[in-house]
């Protein structure tokens, strides 16, 4: 076990060096010179003679781009590991102070969702399992392919349109409190319930026919006992993980969840950034989001080994 | 291909073929499976639809109509018009055009390159198989539709980027599925017997470890259309992919917004399409996996 441990927390490190040469990489990825694109886009590009030569010259020494590439990267690295991941182009303000401000908003969200989705899904799982082959269990399978299948907006809008403008009880748009964070972590966490719904139904059918639930009934163990107590704690294991992936599909459900609820967030800052070509801002917010992804991931495995000691590691 | 080859070596010692009594059970067990027929009824359905768009539309989708703005479903306007006064009908047949196309194109790239990437993988080991795995792992380290902001980030913001960006982000996880499925393959004795005899690694390949991955990606694959059409649809949400003007489902729903209240059926319909069309290709898939690839179950 701390083999594994060990092994799955250095296979990390390659992948963090190579999710930052990605996030360095896009300034350079992008067909053209970056200081022409940039000058082009602040409207320079078209004012021929020195003056713009000029002007692209200092644009390329300041953005550092006169310099090897090879120095480039480990500038930016060095950069990074001390916080700074340079400014925006467009409002000037520092990368990391815009990524921090937005980060626990969208982190907010994310595990708000993710609640909805577990309590959603184990409930419509577990009663999908139990009425398997009646009404009830299409019904809750329905309502687990419509979540996979509706696109992720429209159930926001919809859900606006009934609980903010029609019953009031919630604001439409917003990022402060508690009352604007249920509309979008519902809408979230319905999408991803669907997943968890069907996953919770197929691990408790195979759990409930297990011999050890077989025995709790003969006992004559109530059958709320058996279905809690028996089947349930053992239907957790596979579901843990499938959880901790959703949390990954969630996070990028938040770039379009916070767009229609005109929330604060990670997810909207790199939206706006792509839509403004913001190139600091875009690998920033990459970077960051992808390095919160990997932690998530590593985490999720780790709490895997530690739940089932029956799994074998190579 | 291979297919076929075994089935003349077959013919050629007087037995009867093996593959088409395998595609005679094949299409039996998916006649029983109702949920993936009805899901490949209304596919092919779609695609009809998209073919015949010019012939079914009954008016043109981008023309302009102001006296009839906003009216509801009627026998004039089938699904009711939007804010510009434009059929309804006309526009979600026409975006059948555009939607569904981006969702099998996206698909056919990762397919295509997650497919060569998990053969070469998993065929030659060692080196490259190390090399390949890591990139994929670093690409698995993006949430997909982060992948895909960044494709769109580089190329710029138009609907075939949105297509593209969607096809690469899909790449990855293929590539661990035919990589997984190949080194299975390669172990088989005939794969050695091929080495023995001299056979190049091309051929090998593709005559020999190929068909034994085609199952998984034909599961998997069908199984991410719905993903990409949804991809697709949200990236042109965000003002990524499909412009305005365009009868793209997606970007249809984002501009009905303002009308929801007042006008439903401006978001409804293109929503439903949306549904509808995800709904039939994962019903198809989660059948098809079941008769080709019960492993693939989750």
């Amino acid at each position: 076990m701390w083999r594994y441990i060990e092994r799955r927390v250095l296979v990390t490190i390659p992948v963090l060096i190579g999710v930052s040469l990605l996030a360095f990489s896009i300034i350079h990825l992008i067909p053209g010179d970056p200081a022409r694109v940039l000058l082009g886009d602040m409207g320079g590009g078209s004012a021929a003679g020195d003056m713009s030569q000029q002007a692209y010259l200092n644009l390329r020494h300041q953005l550092g781009l006169d310099k090897p590439l090879v120095v480039q990267y480990a500038d930016y690295v060095v950069n990074a590991v001390q916080g700074n991941l340079g400014h925006s182009y467009q409002t000037n303000r520092s990368v990391s102070s815009l990524i921090l401000t937005a980060a626990p908003y969208t982190i907010e969200l994310t595990v708000a969702g993710l609640g909805f989705a577990i309590l959603l899904g184990f409930v419509l799982g577990v009663i999908a399992s139990l009425y398997r082959n009646t009404w009830v269990d299409s019904l809750a399978m329905l309502f687990s392919l419509i979540g996979l299948a509706m696109p992720s907006f429209w159930l926001g809008f919809i859900l606006i349109e009934i609980f903010a403008f029609g019953l009031g009880w919630f604001p439409a748009t917003g990022s402060n409190g508690i009352k604007t964070l249920i509309l979008p972590a519902a809408t979230l966490g319905f999408i991803a319930a669907g997943t968890v719904t069907r996953l919770v139904r197929s691990t408790m059918l195979e759990v409930l026919q297990q011999e050890y639930v077989v025995t709790a009934r003969s006992k004559g163990l109530r059958e709320r006992t058996v279905v809690v107590r028996h089947a349930l704690r053992n239907a957790l294991i596979p579901v843990v993980t499938i959880v901790g992936l959703q949390f990954g599909s969630l996070l990028a459900g938040a770039v379009i969840i916070e767009t229609v609820f005109a929330r604060q967030g990670l997810g909207r800052l790199i939206v706006d950034a792509v839509l403004s070509r913001d190139y600091p801002v875009i690998q920033g917010t990459i970077f960051v989001a992808a390095v919160i992804y990997v932690f998530v991931n590593l985490f999720v495995d780790l709490s895997y080994a530690w739940l089932d000691p029956r799994i074998k590691y190579e | 291909m291979a297919e076929t080859i075994v089935a003349d070596r077959f013919k050629l010692q007087g037995q009867t073929s093996p593959s088409s009594s395998r595609w005679r059970r094949m299409v039996h067990s998916l006649v029983l499976n109702k949920g993936a027929l009805v899901g490949l009824v209304i596919i092919c359905l779609l695609v009809v639809i998209a073919i015949l768009a010019p012939v079914i539309a009954r008016y043109n989708p981008s023309k302009i109509n102001p006296p009839a703005q906003l009216q509801p479903p009627s026998t004039a306007h089938w699904m009711g018009t939007d804010e510009f006064g434009r059929d309804l009908y006309a526009r979600i047949v026409y975006g059948a055009r555009i939607s569904l196309p981006v969702g099998f194109i996206a698909v056919a790239i990762s397919a295509i390159g997650g497919t060569v990437l998990g053969l070469v993988a998993g065929y030659y080991g060692k080196l490259v198989d190390g090399v390949i795995m890591r990139v994929v792992d670093i690409m698995l380290a993006f949430p997909s539709i982060l992948l895909a902001l960044v494709v769109v980030a580089i190329l710029g913001t138009n609907l075939q980027n949105v297509m593209i960006a969607v096809g690469v982000s899909g790449i990855p996880s293929y590539s661990r599925l035919i990589r997984g499925s190949v080194l299975s393959a390669r172990e088989n004795v005939y794969v050695d017997a091929a080495r023995v005899v001299g056979v190049p690694d091309r051929l090998i390949l593709s005559r020999h470890i190929l068909p034994n991955v085609i199952a998984p990606t034909v599961v998997y694959s069908t199984l991410s259309i719905g993903y990409a059409i949804l991809a697709a649809a949200g990236l042109s949400f965000l003002g990524l992919g499909a412009q305005p003007p365009t009868p793209e489902w997606g970007s249809m729903l984002a501009t009905g917004r303002q009308f929801l209240q007042s006008d439903p059926w401006v978001t409804s319909m293109p929503g439903l399409a949306i549904m509808i069309t995800v709904l039939s290709v994962n019903l198809f898939g989660d059948g098809l996996r079941d008769i080709l690839d019960p492993r693939l179950r989750v």
